[in-house]
């Protein structure tokens, strides 16, 4: 790779991560990551008052982590990115400021560019170039979307969304009701590759033909599985949980991978990217996999390490917003925890 | 030496350029009401106030920030500010309590720690520091009886007059100015608040 292409480093704290990445055009050269997961553990969910401290805590420490696993000095950094939404106000708001110091200091470029937008970049420094238009499907514990993306550098298109709780939060709560810890992604998918996915009969939301196509709902499989959960406590019967988790993540992956394909047909896209914290699900990503297959879809998922929030996925767009010549960011940059996704860059 | 004097503990964004030394002095200030904007208006104030001192960053020696009480959100910009760019220019970043910027002399300094609460401290008459930065509701504390000085909105309740000042560079680098010659210790913001987050210990049934 020529060393000519542009070197950018990349910042993401919207939520517990503190992800520094550098990347030189398309190629991944670093991902340092501090996480407070540990810290929010045993509230069940993200305390944003604690992300943000651990967040000012791990950057500069982070940041030379990232340096230094590439082999690269402030001196050679061509350009700064750094998530200005959407996200959590406080988290995001550690890593703006930090960016735009970064930038002002080694007097290069910043770039305030949307997590949504990012999380599609990523993988294109596993994959190479995104084929254009493609649909990305964004899902983890903060987000559920489908999107149209016709240029990943300057045209985002949200097809739909989830119109309660995101993917990954619905696997939070879950694993809460079946006593599995938190984060409840990776324990279900354990759990459920011992369990039978047609055992109970959970609803898909937003399935009905009179339904938003591309939106997502699972506020109400939350409930029935809890329901269903509760019922057989108080009966004094067992719980089986291993079934429970498979017939639950059924149910996600089912309506999930159906609607991404459903955009691509309606679309007549024949690409999907599938991102986010829950593309790590094993069984997602076959289900993915054998649908797109049929459909003679492209599926591309980013290894799971590079799924969940990171900074190389905003130095990776970073990186392609350079290379389209788009305008860096002003310098009064704030952040906007509700950016919407057709802002890729602000 | 130049130092860059940098606070965000308060509404007011405070940024300062100043000489250190025998005739030390402020050679260009900005202290704008920005409220919540302080990561907005952070770095495009720090590069106004350079080219009004006609200087550049490399012409800065080391830097100061007032690292609170203060609003937590806004507190961190100005501390993360701080550590990036000495960090990135290999720049000494001292933390100062911000409560030691406002005013001079023997004095308690009152500023605003939201939910109906104050932050203080109290100064002996050579302005050292005699007692740790606190927190607490004004009708409950038994302050020294010296002048009150910071946020005149807490009079009322402090049931005495309060002087108004703010942070302000000069008091950044009157505060910082003994800490120079050492090598700088950790920027640990001073929240005096644990987060508010409950352990979550008992599972909730959703249907009774
Ligand atoms: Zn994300």
């Amino acid at each position: 790779m020529a060393d000519t292409q542009p070197l950018v480093l990349g910042f993401e704290t919207s939520c517990d991560e503190t992800g520094i990445g550098l990347v030189r055009g398309q190629t991944l050269l670093s991902d340092a990551l501090a996480t407070s997961m540990a810290e929010h553990e045993r509230f069940g969910g993200v305390i944003p008052e604690i992300a943000s401290r651990a967040h000012l805590e791990a950057m500069v420490p982070t940041v030379h982590r990232a340096l230094a696993e590439a082999g690269v000095g402030f001196g050679d950094v061509d350009a700064v990115a750094v998530t200005s939404g959407p996200g959590l106000t406080g988290a995001l708001l550690v890593g703006v400021a930090a960016a735009k110091a970064y930038a002002l200091a080694l007097g290069v470029p910043l770039y305030g560019v949307n997590h949504l937008a990012a999380h599609v970049a990523v993988d294109e420094l596993e994959h190479g170039r995104l084929a254009e238009p493609s649909i990305a499907m964004l899902v983890s514990g903060g987000h559920s979307s489908l999107l149209l993306v016709p240029d990943l550098a300057q045209d985002v298109q949200p097809l739909g969304q989830t119109v309660d709780d995101a993917a990954g939060e619905a696997f939070d709560k879950v694993a809460r009701v079946l006593g599995l810890p938190f984060p409840g992604g990776p324990p279900i998918d354990r759990a459920a590759r011992e369990g039978d996915p047609r055992s109970i009969a959970f609803p898909r939301g937003l399935t009905g033909p009179r339904d938003a196509p591309y939106d997502f709902s699972f506020s109400g499989l939350k409930t029935a599985v809890a329901r269903w959960v509760e019922a057989r406590e108080r009966a004094g019967e067992p719980v089986p949980v291993a079934d429970v988790a498979a017939a639950f993540q059924e149910a996600v992956v089912d309506v999930l991978t159906a609607k991404a394909v459903r955009a691509c047909r309606e679309h007549g896209v024949d690409h999907l990217v599938v991102g986010g914290g829950v593309a790590a699900n094993s069984r997602l990503r076959a289900v993915a996999q054998e649908r797109c297959d049929a459909a003679g879809i492209v599926l591309r998922v980013p290894s799971p390490r590079l799924c969940t929030d990171n900074g190389a996925m905003v130095a990776a767009l970073g990186s392609r917003l350079v290379e389209a010549g788009v305008a860096p960011s002003a310098p009064d940059l704030g952040a906007d925890s509700s950016l919407p996704v057709t802002v890729v860059s602000q | 030496m130049l130092v860059l004097a940098l606070d965000t503990a308060t509404p007011t964004l405070v940024v300062g350029l100043a000489a250190t030394g025998p005739d030390g002095r402020v050679l260009a200030e900005a202290a704008l009401a920005s409220g919540t904007r302080h990561a907005e208006l952070l770095t495009p104030t720090v590069t106004a106030v350079l080219a009004e001192a006609g200087v550049t960053l490399t012409d800065v020696g080391a830097l100061v920030v007032g690292l609170g009480p203060g609003p937590y959100t806004g507190l961190r910009v100005g501390i993360v500010t701080a550590a990036a760019l000495g960090d990135a220019l290999g720049l000494p970043v001292h933390g100062v309590c911000s409560l030691d910027a406002v005013g001079s002399g023997a004095r308690v300094v009152v500023t605003d720690a939201r939910r109906k609460e104050v932050h203080w401290r109290a100064y002996d008459d050579a302005g050292a520091p005699t007692t740790e930065p606190g927190v607490g509701r004004p009708e409950d504390l038994e302050l020294p009886d010296l002048p009150l000085v910071g946020d005149v909105r807490f009079a009322e309740r402090l049931g005495r007059d309060v002087t108004p000042a703010e942070v302000s560079t000069a008091g950044l680098l009157r505060a910082v100015q003994p800490l120079l010659e050492a090598p700088p210790e950790p920027l640990v913001p001073l929240y005096l608040r644990r987060p508010d987050a409950v352990p979550n210990v008992v599972r909730k049934p959703v249907t009774r």
